[in-house]
């Protein structure tokens, strides 16, 4: 199947090679990608928005659980970081690591309350429990500035030994963001390639199946939830600094429709997929609301086109047309 | 530890809403022995054996394995306890391939969550998944799709899944269902051929087929033990003959 990490037993096919090099394949795309991109700001955002969701893929494309709350992660990460580097002056690296942590643990909260439920219920828990995290945010206006947003999350530029590297340079900015996406999309390759990977996936084929051969499965889908937040917290953290605020917005539950959206785009359960889920709606978004306002209108209607003659999405498509 | 029987169940009752499906059922499993388990459709055999194996835990009852009260224990733990069921519906991963089928079986028993080493390193997980499948007669198959399988071979491979773990106590829940005559024969050789290293209980529905080769035979009716015996006791038991073996048995 075009979609599973694939061991060494797995069927020979052709495409085999560059789906072993994933994590290779995957960051010089993405580091190829402002070149042939104009504009280096929506190509930041692209790639910060195809982490989310990367992170959000592992919860819903390699365990198989709908989740409506993971606005909650990446929020919650992208306030953290930007919270301490504006009010608190931190060093930039500790807020992202704030982040990376904050994102982890309100999903591990949010975890412990809705991995029990399943399907819909599940979607809905985690709606709510976000909800309540955005309601949190809203109301917090010292810390958050509420609906006016957190500003001054400035990162002008950082000095690492000798080096000072400017980051009001969009295209520098994207290069910078692109290092910690490309160690996050290696960790996240080694964990789909780990016996923990396996677990997962066994889980979204036949959790009963896997609770009958003694993985516990409560634990299992717990664990995959905290991971997912961590790398969506850490997609917020850099979000914050790329935009240099955040916006009540980024918690709202039109976020965590939108990350589902990207990932059934680019390809649920496929590890490029994304990315490439981002780029398309970020960029038809761009180019969309250039003519006309009723952007959201046209690019549902594209979006409802494409899964339904596309269900894999673009890149799942696109995998399952050169396996053949 | 080393009971006699390797199982007991003191009066265990399933209820579903206010329908009883299991009603206060006291049985044992004889250690090394091969026990069936037959009864009309709907009689609660499946009910039993997803009581043993922990998918559902009883509304009363005690359930106790090798001297131990596992009653109401998480699911997972039974797997690792040593009870495994092959399920009568067949329950696989479908998109996996056979190999990686009974290869997560068996990292289910003998690793926690690992999420650092690549998986492909752990060969001795594959070696192991490959003998159960050369076990079942699925070597040639290692490679496939399950859901390519013709359901013989995904029978054959629930029962590679369920060995995975190496239990002390195998549960095959109607193993032959849907199978061929020839399919039949070797896949009774085979839990024949088990019963030399473990304990197996299986329910079936032929009953010609278990008579001959059983140990011990339970009978189960609307939800009630109706006998516990030797073959040869329950074919001398009147209310057996009169509700079910009375009725045309095969
Ligand atoms: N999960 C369930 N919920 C409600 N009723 C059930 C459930 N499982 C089994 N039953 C009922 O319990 C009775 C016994 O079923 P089962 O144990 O599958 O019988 P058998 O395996 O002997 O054919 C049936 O009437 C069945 O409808
Ligand atoms: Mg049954």
């Amino acid at each position: 199947m075009s979609t599973i990490a694939t061991d060494e037993h797995a069927p020979t096919l052709k495409f085999e090679s560059v789906e072993r090099h994933r994590v290779l394949a995957t960051i010089l795309a993405l580091a190829v990608f402002p070149l042939l991109m104009p504009f280096h700001a929506l190509a930041t955002n692209i790639l910060l928005f195809g982490l989310f969701a990367a992170g959000y893929n592992l919860t819903f494309g390699y365990t198989g659980k709908l989740s409506f709350g993971h606005a909650a992660f990446y929020g919650t990460g992208a306030y953290a970081c930007g919270i301490l580097i504006s009010q608190y002056g931190v060093h930039w690296s500790l807020a992202i690591a704030a982040g990376v942590t904050l994102g982890g643990l309100t999903a591990f909260v949010m975890g412990l309350l809705a991995i029990r439920t399943r399907g819909i219920y599940f979607a809905m828990v985690t709606l709510a429990l976000a909800q309540c995290v955005y309601f949190i945010g809203f109301h917090a206006t010292s810390l958050t500035g509420g609906d006016n947003g957190l500003r001054g999350v400035n990162v002008p530029a950082i000095s690492i030994g000798p080096i000072s590297i400017d980051l009001l340079q969009p295209f520098t900015r994207y290069y910078f963001m692109l290092t910690f996406v490309a160690f996050a999309v290696w960790l996240l390759s080694r964990i789909l390639n780990s016996p923990f990977g396996a677990v997962l996936e066994a889980i979204r084929e036949n959790e009963q199946r896997a609770r009958a051969s003694g993985f516990n499965i409560e634990r299992a889908k717990l664990l995959s939830f905290v991971l997912s937040g961590l790398f969506c917290g850490l997609a917020g953290a850099l979000t914050a600094i790329n935009l240099s605020t955040v916006g009540i917005d980024i918690i709202s539950y039109h976020t965590s429709g939108q990350v589902m959206m990207v990932t059934l785009l680019g390809g649920m359960g496929t590890f490029f997929g994304p990315f490439v889920g981002a780029g398309t709606f970020l960029a038809m978004e761009h180019v969309v609301t250039a003519f006309t306002e009723r952007w959201q209108l046209i690019v549902g209607l594209m979006f409802m086109g494409l899964v339904l003659f596309f269900p894999k999405g673009i890149w799942g498509t696109i995998l399952e047309w050169v396996k053949k | 530890m080393n009971h006699v029987s390797i199982l007991e169940t003191h009066g265990i009752t399933k209820r579903f809403g206010g329908f009883t499906a299991n009603s206060d059922i006291s049985v044992s499993f004889p250690r090394g022995k091969l026990t069936a388990i037959i009864g009309p459709n709907g009689a609660g055999k499946s009910t039993f054996f997803n009581m043993v194996s922990g998918s559902f835990a009883p509304s009363g009852g005690e359930i106790i394995f090798d001297g131990e009260n596992v009653t109401g224990l998480a699911q997972h733990r039974f797997a690792h306890l040593g009870i495994a069921k092959s399920f009568q519906v067949t329950n696989l991963f479908p998109s996996l391939t056979v190999l990686e089928n009974v290869r997560v079986a068996v990292q289910a028993i003998e690793s926690g969550f690992n999420l650092w080493t690549p998986r492909a390193t752990r060969t001795d997980w594959t070696e192991k998944a490959e003998a159960l499948l050369k076990r079942v007669g699925l070597s040639g198959k290692r490679r496939l799709r399950t859901d390519r399988l013709s359901h013989g071979e995904q029978r054959s491979l629930e029962m590679a899944v369920a060995l995975a773990s190496d239990p002390k106590l195998l549960l095959l829940d109607e193993p032959t269902a849907g199978m061929s005559p020839e399919e039949t024969r070797s896949m009774m050789d085979l839990i024949l051929e088990l019963v030399q290293e473990r304990t197996v209980a299986l329910v079936e529905h032929k009953m010609k087929l278990v008579m001959g080769v059983s140990d011990q035979i339970i009978v189960l009716h609307q939800g009630m033990l109706l006998a516990q015996g030797s073959p040869d006791d329950i074919r001398g038991n009147d209310e057996v003959k009169r509700v079910y073996l009375g009725k045309g048995a095969h």
